[in-house]
Order: structure tokens, then C-alpha cells, then sequence
């Protein structure tokens, strides 16, 4: 092991530099920005509790895309027994009514660019 | 053993910095499809399919190379091919990758490609597709690697190595087979509708993967010290010579299926790159270029005093390639939608940043070969010394 | 174990079958499922067709395409090369080539047919694609999932009658007014007509048969011997496109 100290000093650059973002903050004196929530709804109830829509609005998603589009089945039957129309740009965005702040805000603080937009349409009047 | 990539002449360096360079001009296009569709290609509504998996189907045929030295050599224990089966494999290893890297190269939705998996769907083609191109890059990269390791060591290869040699040889087979299903099972696309597909890509892939196996070892003997033997590249001259007057054979089968039963929906496509259709000819001078290259070849390679004398041979390797290259790389795909089902001839042709990504992933697939043959020979040299 | 040569080109030959007649079992059985279906399609409540009677098709009118490719967001790129159809209009001889001769008659040479996807019962698209995106939903509607293409385009290659367009690029600049009840597409997927499915459940008819004023489109469930469109089958002749390749088009011309 003639290399030693080479392999050491990588191991510590490496370490240093993935650990970076925590050292910034630190010497910066301040964490970095943290999104408010702000949710902006019509209704005071949505589709299912807050605390579930917040941890797996994705998947919700996912399963009403997979049944609208390839059974044909189009209607929500949610844990109350409420009956909803499953539709992103009709039925999500017509009570959340502000895309840049309900969606936007989080998706781009977490670095997630879900493809949603490219092809559904944000209704008008829709703060984009 | 991959130590041995890391060391090289200076022409090793300059070819391996060169293709990087190539590779990445390939990638600068590919951001800008990326980013603006396919719609940068030359491909239309009417041909649906260009350039990207053109390549792919023809170097589906490169990968063939293997085969035609592994057979020989363990299946009749023709020792001459002992020397040169690594140098096989390692080029169906590097034309497969290519041939993946195509198929994606071609998606519209490329982050989407892993839903081949995901949703098995075994009514298409392509679904077995991906399974045998896979199945092959696996076999060989394994064989090759695991049989040069023992050949440094001086001892036999393992035992489970054997099987897996075994299963490659029908494995092979099967890869040309089902790319040829692809095109051989559609309904209303007459160029492709017919039953000697598959047997066309096996002969053309067994004249055209041992031809460039022939260029790379003459290549091989002149930059180093490695031999493959006088016996062995003639002996693949041989199987280039048969396996290409099968294919012209084969054309030439399809050619009177076609002409002789007159039935315009299959006739239109023959028309169409022999003699045009009409104003429209891009592919006429490709085509009869490809055939006077077949032709050409095939006096070279039966003739056993030019076959003999190896500067000639190396010609008639080089036109059998580009011959099939013209046929599969490009017009045989192409054509499948010329004119399209609607009647409408939309000529098709490859635009500037469709050529250089494939010039891109072709440096890519050079790029891996010289790796890999940079290893080969290098072990190969070190046991003779 | 010791393998010697003609023990291996045994199991090798037998490895070669099983590859080999992979795909041929597939067909086999494809081709019994159809006929199997086609004894029990009384057992089938529903099977959506649509008639086109190009005697009532009026030269220049554009209405059902206008409808559809408005309610759609289907772009409108001029290129031929990047264009995007749903539902537009060809000569009867490229619609028919297997019907074109010399003498065509009733002044339909040269008039334009109305084509749209057919909807068949035997899709090839769906059998080539690789993710089921594409698949045929109980009431024979051939539909895409726009989620799951990856834009192989095998499809295309597929279909007989020219019916799917790709997005080579960006639709939405090419959209005037973009329809927000509908979503549009991205750049990279396969699409096609959906037989206005989102309508259907809706209790609509298609939108091209609604704005059809001349009623030359008549669409409905052909399962039902007391439909409008059932009696139109009986009570005319119809033809269908490239019939011979099997593929069992659901959209029935009067010409």
C-alpha cells in the first residue's frame, strides 16, 4: 500500500465536497429558504385528508390517470363515500385555483419536475 | 485485466481521444433533439423510421461475427479460430451496445424507455427484442471476458463457461431472427411483408460481421504483435464468399416473388429504389451502387486467386461491408414506407444532426471495440513473450 | 457431464425450435382467439363502428375535421413532414387503392374519402406495441395512453391505413386555441382519434358525426341489431379499407 496517503487524501475531498452544501449553510450562518405553504382552496375538504393527499398525492394521481384512461372508469368514490370527477385540470385545479403557489412552490423546492403540464392545461384564470 | 486499457501507445491515445472527440459532437446534436423532438430528423409522418434504427438493424447482422468464429471453433474444434473467437465476441459485444443505444437514440419519450420492462408485453416484437439483444451482450461479455482471464492464467476456462458458449450459438441465430420479425409481421407494409426476412438478415449478418472481423484482424496484425493467423482470416474469407452469395440469392428470390406476380402493393417499393417512382429517386443511385459493391464482392471472394491474396481479399471485405451497409443500414428500412400506405411517395433524408449523432454512436461502438481489443491484444501479447 | 458434438447440436437444434416457434405460437394462438372471438361476439354488448357515406359528403366542407381537431388540441402543422391528423380527407384512390380502376364511376374518382383511425378488431398497432400504450379497450375503441408511449413509433410502422401521427416536435405553439378540457400532447408520443371516447362518457356522440350536417357520419354500437347504424348496414352496401389484411376495420363506407 504505497498509496495510502493518495487514497486518504481522496477520501477526504470526496467527503468534503459531497458534504458541502451543510458546511455553506453552516459558515453562511443561515439554512437555506424553506417554501411557505400556502394552500388556496375553493372547497374546505379536499379529495381525501390533507395529511394523505400530502403524502401521496402521486400516487392518487397515478391511479385516477390509470383509470380514466385505460378502464374507463372516471369517478373518485373517496373514504367519506363523496363521489368526484377524476380530473387534474377540472377537478384538482378547479378548487386549487393557484398553480405557481399549490403545485410550483413545493415541486420546485424538492427538485421534482412532474410532466403534468406538458400536455393537461392549466384552466384559465389559473395563475400560472 | 482492465489495467491493460489504461496503457498505450500514443496512437492508442490519439484514436481513443479522437473518437471522444466525435462522440462528443454526437452529443451536443443529441441535447439539441433532446430538446426540440425528432421532428430534427429527417423523418416524417409518412417514414416513421430513418437512419437510428436502420443502424440498429444492420449492426444487429455486425454482431453476427461471433457466431461464425465460435461455431467453428467448438462446435468442430477448428483450431485456427482459437485466436480470434475473443476478437469476435468483443465485436458483437460493441455493435449490440450500439444497436441498444440506437433503439433509445430513436424514442421520442427516452426517459420512458424502461416501460418496455415494467409493462412486459409479449405480443410485440420488440419486447423480444430487447430480451435477446440483452440476453446476447450478456453472454459475450461474459464468455470473453471470463475465457481471455483464464487464457492470461494459462488455464482452462470454468466449467459454467462451456454452457453458456453453447447457448450463444442459437442465441445469435435467434437475434437476427427476431429483428427480422419486426419488419416481417406487419400487415399492409408489402416490402417487408415477406417470409425470407429472417433469412436474409442471417445471410447477410454472417457475410458482413466476418468481413469486418477480417478488416479488424489485418488491422490488428499490422499496429501490433498480435497474429491471428493466415488460416484463420482465410477461412473467414470463405464464409464471407458463401455467406454473401446466399443473400444475392436471396435478394434475387425476392426480386422475382415480386416481379413476377405483379401485385402492385409489393412491386411500388422495388420500383421505387431501382428505378423511382415518378420524380421521386433519392435511393436509386444508393441502391445500384449496393448492387454493383455485391456484385463486385462476390467476383473477388469466389475467385480463390483474388480470395487468396490477402490485399484483395481486404478489398472485397471492405465493398461487402459498405454494400450492406447501403442495403440494411439504410434502404431497407427506409423503403418499408415508400411509397406509404396511402399511396404517397415522401422521400426521406438524414439531416445534418441526425448524421452526426450517428456518426457519434458509431465512434461510441469503435470506442468500446478499441477498449476492448486494447485488452485482448495486449493479454494475448503478454503470453507469447 | 460431457457434452460431444452431436449431443449439443441435439439440445442446440431443440434451443433454435423454442426461439423459433416463440413467436409462431403467439400467432397461432392469436389467430384462434380470433376466430373464437368471432363465435362469441354475440356475447360482445358492445362494438362502437361508424358508417361514412361519402354520397353525402360535400366536396369542401371541413366540419367534422374543424370539430375535431378543435375539441382535440390536435396542432396544426403545415409541413407534411410533422403534420398531426386525426380525422381528414384523401382521394377514393388512395383511400381504396384495391378498389381504383380506370373507370370509376358515380363521381368518386378523385373525390376526397373521409379517413379516420378504424378502430379495428384485430389492431395490429396494438399487437406491435411494445408497453401497451396503445390497446383496445371492451367496446372496441382502439385507445392510446399518452402516459406510457415512449415513442418507438412501431405502431406507425404497423398501421395499414395511416392512421397515427407522432409529435416530432412541440404541438402547442402549433394550437390556436387550446381547448382546456382536453389535454394536448407532448413532443415524442404516437397519437390518433379516440373515438371521442371523453364524449361517449359523457353521453355524447362523437363530435365529427355532430357537426356533420349533411349526416354522412353515423356512429353507434353495432352489436345492437336495432341501431340507427345497424340499419343503415342493412339497408346499403358498404365497403371498408384493405378488408383482405385481416385487421377487421370498424368504419363502414357507402359509396
Amino acid at each position: 500500500m504505497n498509496n495510502r496517503g493518495m487514497i486518504i487524501a481522496g477520501i477526504i475531498i470526496f467527503l468534503c465536497m459531497i458534504t458541502f452544501p451543510i458546511w455553506y449553510n453552516v459558515v453562511g450562518g443561515k439554512a437555506a429558504y424553506t417554501p411557505e405553504f400556502k394552500i388556496v382552496s375553493k372547497e374546505k375538504q379536499c379529495v381525501e385528508s390533507t395529511k394523505y393527499m400530502r403524502a401521496k398525492h402521486m400516487q392518487l394521481l397515478n391511479d385516477w390517470r390509470n383509470s380514466v384512461v385505460r378502464d374507463g372508469k372516471r369517478t373518485y368514490t373517496a373514504l367519506d363515500g363523496k363521489k368526484y370527477d377524476m380530473s387534474l385540470s377540472n377537478t384538482c385545479l378547479n378548487c386549487h385555483s393557484n398553480k405557481a403557489d399549490f403545485c410550483d412552490k413545493c415541486h420546485n423546492y424538492v427538485e421534482v419536475t412532474p410532466t403534468c403540464w406538458n400536455c393537461h392545461v392549466v384552466p384559465e384564470g389559473n395563475k400560472l | 485485466m482492465f489495467e491493460k486499457a489504461l496503457i498505450g501507445s500514443k496512437k492508442y491515445w490519439g484514436l481513443v481521444i479522437g473518437l471522444l472527440a466525435i462522440m462528443g459532437v454526437g452529443a451536443i446534436f443529441y441535447l439539441q433533439q433532446w430538446n426540440y423532438g425528432l421532428g430534427i430528423t429527417g423523418m416524417s409522418r409518412d417514414v416513421s423510421w430513418g437512419l437510428y434504427i436502420a443502424q440498429f438493424t444492420f449492426l444487429v447482422g455486425v454482431a453476427a461475427s461471433a457466431v461464425m468464429v465460435v461455431l467453428p471453433y467448438y462446435l468442430h474444434n477448428y483450431k485456427a479460430f482459437g485466436r480470434i473467437t475473443i476478437l469476435g465476441e468483443f465485436v458483437a459485444v460493441a455493435s449490440v451496445i450500439m444497436c441498444l443505444v440506437f433503439i433509445i437514440a430513436d424514442l421520442g419519450q427516452p426517459t420512458r424507455a424502461l416501460n418496455i420492462v415494467l409493462y412486459p408485453t409479449p405480443s410485440s416484437i420488440l419486447f423480444w427484442d430487447m430480451i435477446v439483444l440483452n440476453g446476447y451482450l450478456l453472454l459475450n461479455i461474459l464468455i470473453g471476458w471470463n475465457v481471455l482471464a483464464s487464457e492470461r492464467k494459462s488455464v482452462p476456462p470454468p466449467a459454467w463457461v462451456k454452457p453458456l458458449i453453447y447457448i450463444s450459438i442459437p442465441w445469435a441465430v435467434s437475434i437476427h431472427t427476431v429483428t427480422a420479425f419486426i419488419y416481417a409481421g406487419l400487415p399492409g407494409r408489402g416490402f417487408w411483408l415477406t417470409a425470407i426476412m429472417a433469412p436474409r438478415f442471417l445471410a447477410s449478418a454472417f457475410a458482413g460481421g466476418p468481413a469486418l472481423l477480417i478488416l479488424l484482424s489485418l488491422i490488428l496484425r499490422k499496429f501490433t504483435k498480435f497474429d491471428p493467423g493466415k488460416d484463420a482470416i482465410q477461412n473467414l474469407g470463405k464464409i464471407v464468399a458463401y455467406a454473401m452469395s446466399i443473400n444475392v440469392f436471396f435478394i434475387l428470390l425476392e426480386i422475382f416473388t415480386v416481379f413476377y406476380s405483379q401485385i402492385p402493393e409489393h412491386m411500388h417499393h422495388f420500383e421505387y429504389i431501382f428505378a423511382g417512382l415518378g420524380e421521386h429517386g433519392k435511393l436509386v443511385p444508393w441502391m445500384w451502387t449496393s448492387v454493383t459493391l455485391a456484385v463486385l464482392s462476390l467476383i473477388l471472394l469466389i475467385n480463390p486467386v483474388t480470395r487468396r491474396r490477402e490485399g484483395i481479399l481486404a478489398l472485397a471485405c471492405v465493398i461487402v461491408f459498405f454494400s450492406l451497409w447501403i442495403e440494411k443500414g439504410f434502404v431497407l428500412v427506409v423503403t418499408g414506407f415508400i411509397p406509404s400506405p396511402l399511396g404517397r411517395v415522401f422521400e426521406y433524408s438524414p439531416t445534418v444532426p441526425e448524421i452526426f449523432i450517428t456518426l457519434g454512436v458509431w465512434a461510441m461502438g469503435f470506442l468500446i471495440l478499441a477498449v476492448l481489443y486494447k485488452i485482448a491484444v495486449a493479454v494475448k501479447e503478454e503470453i507469447e513473450t | 457431464m460431457k457434452i460431444d458434438r452431436r449431443g449439443f447440436l441435439k439440445i442446440g437444434g431443440l434451443g433454435i425450435l423454442g426461439v423459433a416457434a416463440k413467436p409462431v405460437i403467439d400467432v397461432v394462438s392469436k389467430v384462434k382467439l380470433a376466430e373464437a372471438s368471432a363465435k362469441k361476439r354475440v356475447l360482445v354488448e358492445k362494438r362502437l363502428a361508424m358508417v361514412v357515406n361519402l354520397k353525402n359528403c360535400k366536396e369542401g366542407c371541413t366540419d367534422c375535421i374543424d370539430a375535431c381537431h378543435r375539441l382535440h388540441n390536435v396542432p396544426n402543422i403545415t409541413n407534411p413532414k410533422d403534420e398531426v391528423k386525426w380525422i381528414w380527407t384523401e382521394s377514393y384512390e388512395n383511400a381504396f387503392p384495391d378498389q381504383e380502376h380506370r373507370f370509376i364511376g358515380g363521381g368518386m374518382k378523385g373525390s376526397p374519402a373521409i379517413l379516420l383511425c378504424n378502430h379495428c378488431d384485430n389492431p395490429s398497432c396494438v399487437r406491435v406495441c411494445p408497453t401497451k400504450a396503445t390497446f383496445k379497450r371492451k367496446d372496441g375503441i382502439v385507445m392510446m395512453d399518452y402516459h406510457r408511449c415512449i415513442g418507438c413509433r412501431f405502431c406507425m410502422a404497423a398501421c395499414p391505413y395511416g392512421s397515427r401521427s407522432f409529435n416530432w416536435r412541440d404541438p402547442r405553439p402549433f394550437i390556436k386555441k387550446i381547448n382546456p378540457d382536453f389535454p394536448t400532447r407532448t413532443k415524442g408520443v404516437v397519437e390518433k382519434c379516440n373515438f371521442c371516447e371523453e364524449r361517449l362518457a359523457k353521453g355524447l356522440i362523437p363530435a365529427c358525426v355532430e357537426s356533420c350536417k349533411n349526416k354522412a357520419l353515423v356512429f353507434g354500437n353495432v352489436e345492437d341489431p336495432n341501431s340507427e347504424i345497424r340499419e343503415i348496414l342493412r339497408s346499403n352496401y358498404t365497403i371498408r379499407r384493405k378488408p383482405g389484411l385481416g385487421t377487421g376495420p370498424q368504419i363502414y363506407y357507402i359509396v
